[in-house]
């Protein structure tokens, strides 16, 4: 039935997409596109501010609201700077195996109207500003690992560090004409690139610093879960530039990767709820929006590679395992990721990379380069399994480690950690010199 | 003249109010407070991690009457709160040995 349903999308979907301008040889820029771009970059970077930075606030303590918001606003500002003067360039520029030119340094160059070899149909401007708004969100999802207890002037160095020698690599590996994208690994919006890569990172940082203080003692229960609905609400609506952008043109690949996107939140919300009603007793709200997220990260590889039915088939896995992970294994292993970075991003990134090599419908990546488009196991091609998982495990490697390195060179540098003292007066007061009353 | 101070339940501050007023009681002073009895606290789980919650909110009364008033104010008093759930509160019943109302220089019973 699925199978049926497939084919006849199939053709549906693979005419449109020859018929779409934006697949046109060559580099034209296109007016719809170039609307659709725009209106996505403003999406994503919505996702940031003021989305992820009320999402995570309203799950601090009351004396650490603003210094969490604070992480989501700096490495808004940080990374843009960073991005413009090299960030951009090593990552999308040239086709190094392993990174990319200095080429676009200072975005050296960019004339009003050059148009970027990875995206034909819009202003390289834009190219440059919407991959900015990937990062700038990478980096502010790993601090959360560290909510309550990370000095920001740390933060600011890790910012730095993180976005040219983690962020910026595997950024150009998976995307950027890098070895992993040329191998054949698909990753249509960043599961490894933004999920998995940031969840890893923020999984290591929660080792390296250590618990919060009173973890497993004292109640270190949200503070105003109404601002992370509201930050979930702004995620999830910026989720469909995140995704439908990632298409880089207005069509129907887009609206595809929109679809699949919001029912895969959907299915991930309904899943969680069910899950912990079931195990808990109640169907809590904050179990609704961590599903919802869940959902959301899970299909991001896959989004534009999957169609509906396969999206909620993810969205119910992501559910599944990203509850497990932030409810059994997080407890079990022991570490204080204080927002659960890991156990929703890091999870739902591996999950959804490796489900897109299963549930890959090659109607939706027909190119004229490749006929078949890229086929999941489910159509017959196993070895797309294998790819996502050697994509994974690099992501996984080089995440890891370099953050590890990163964290104890900035740990030599200046304290990590706020003093004991700081930690338990509140981040609010301490860090900035500021408090909810 | 006697001092109440009550501990009810917060959703029943309207109820208590409209009945002392009824029994001619002019003013009272109502803070948010936190505190077990009884019913002791919930359970509460965010993803996982559980958390017991020992201090629930309550709202505290105090109310300070004439002492012949004192039968009326407690019955209004006790009927408006009652729930008949645990967690309803307590009443406790002090004595006042002064009061002066500061505007005027009122004392005692003039100054309630």
């Amino acid at each position: 039935m699925i199978r049926a349903f497939a084919r006849l999308a199939s053709t549906t979907i693979a005419t449109a997409l020859i018929a779409s301008p934006a697949l046109a040889q060559g580099g034209k820029i296109d007016g719809a596109d170039t609307a659709w771009m725009i209106s996505a970059t403003a999406l994503v970077l919505m996702m940031t501010i003021p989305g992820l930075a009320l999402f995570y606030a309203g799950m601090v303590r009351k004396k650490n609201v603003l210094a969490t918001m604070a992480q989501s606003l700096a490495a808004t500002f940080l990374v843009s700077i960073l991005w413009a003067v090299v960030g951009y360039s090593l990552a999308f520029t040239g086709d190094g195996a392993f990174i990319g030119t200095l080429d676009r340094m200072f975005l050296n160059g960019m004339g009003m109207d050059e148009i970027s070899p990875l995206a034909k149909t819009i202003p390289e401007s834009l190219f440059m500003i919407y991959q900015m708004t990937f990062a700038i969100i990478t980096v502010a999802l790993v601090a959360g690992s560290v909510a309550d207890r990370l000095r920001f002037s740390a933060f600011l160095l890790f910012c730095t560090f993180w976005l040219l020698l983690v962020y910026v690599p595997i950024a150009h590996w998976v995307w950027g004409g890098g070895f992993l994208g040329a191998a054949g690994v698909i990753d249509f919006a960043g599961g490894t690139v933004v999920h998995l890569n940031a969840g890893v990172a923020g999984l290591v940082a929660a080792y390296v610093l250590g618990a919060r203080r009173g973890y497993g003692s004292d109640n270190l229960a949200p503070y105003d879960l109404t601002l992370a609905v509201i930050g979930t609400g702004l995620l999830w609506v910026g989720w469909f530039g995140f995704n439908g952008g990632s298409a880089l043109g207005a069509n129907s690949r887009a609206a595809m990767a929109i679809v699949s996107t919001h029912l895969a939140a959907s299915a991930g919300a309904f899943t969680w709820m069910a899950l912990e009603w079931w195990t808990r007793g109640k169907p809590s709200v904050l179990g609704m929006i961590s599903g919802a997220v869940a959902g959301l990260g899970t299909i991001t590889p896959a989004s534009g590679f999957v169609m509906p039915m396969q999206a909620i088939a993810i969205g119910i896995i992501a559910g599944g395992v990203c509850f497990w992970a932030c409810t059994w294994l997080k407890l079990k292993v022991g570490y204080d990721d204080s927002l659960d970075v890991f156990g929703v991003h890091g999870v739902g990134g591996f999950t959804g990379t490796l489900l897109a090599g299963v549930f890959a419908v090659g109607a939706l990546s027909v190119t004229p380069e490749m006929p078949n488009g890229v086929q999941g196991l489910l159509e017959g091609n196993p070895q797309q399994v294998v790819m996502q998982a050697y994509g994974i495990a690099v992501t996984l490697l080089w995440s890891g480690v370099m953050t590890f390195i990163i964290l104890k060179v900035i740990g030599a540098l200046v304290a990590l950690r706020v003093r004991n003292e700081d930690e338990v007066m509140g981040l609010d007061v301490s860090m900035h010199g500021e408090a909810l009353q | 003249m006697k001092m109440v101070v009550a501990i009810i339940k917060p959703f029943k501050l309207d109820e208590v109010r409209e009945a002392l007023t009824r029994v001619g009681v002019h003013g009272m002073t109502v803070g948010e407070v936190k505190g077990y009895g009884r019913q002791k606290g919930h359970t509460e789980i965010y993803r996982g991690a559980e958390y017991a919650v020992n201090f629930l909110p309550k709202l505290r009364l105090e109310i300070a009457i004439a002492s012949d008033q004192l039968n009326r104010v407690m019955e209004a008093l006790a009927a408006a709160a009652r729930t008949g759930q645990i967690g309803d509160g307590k009443i406790f019943v002090l004595p006042v040995e002064q009061a002066v109302r500061i505007r005027t220089g009122e004392t005692d019973v003039d100054a309630l």
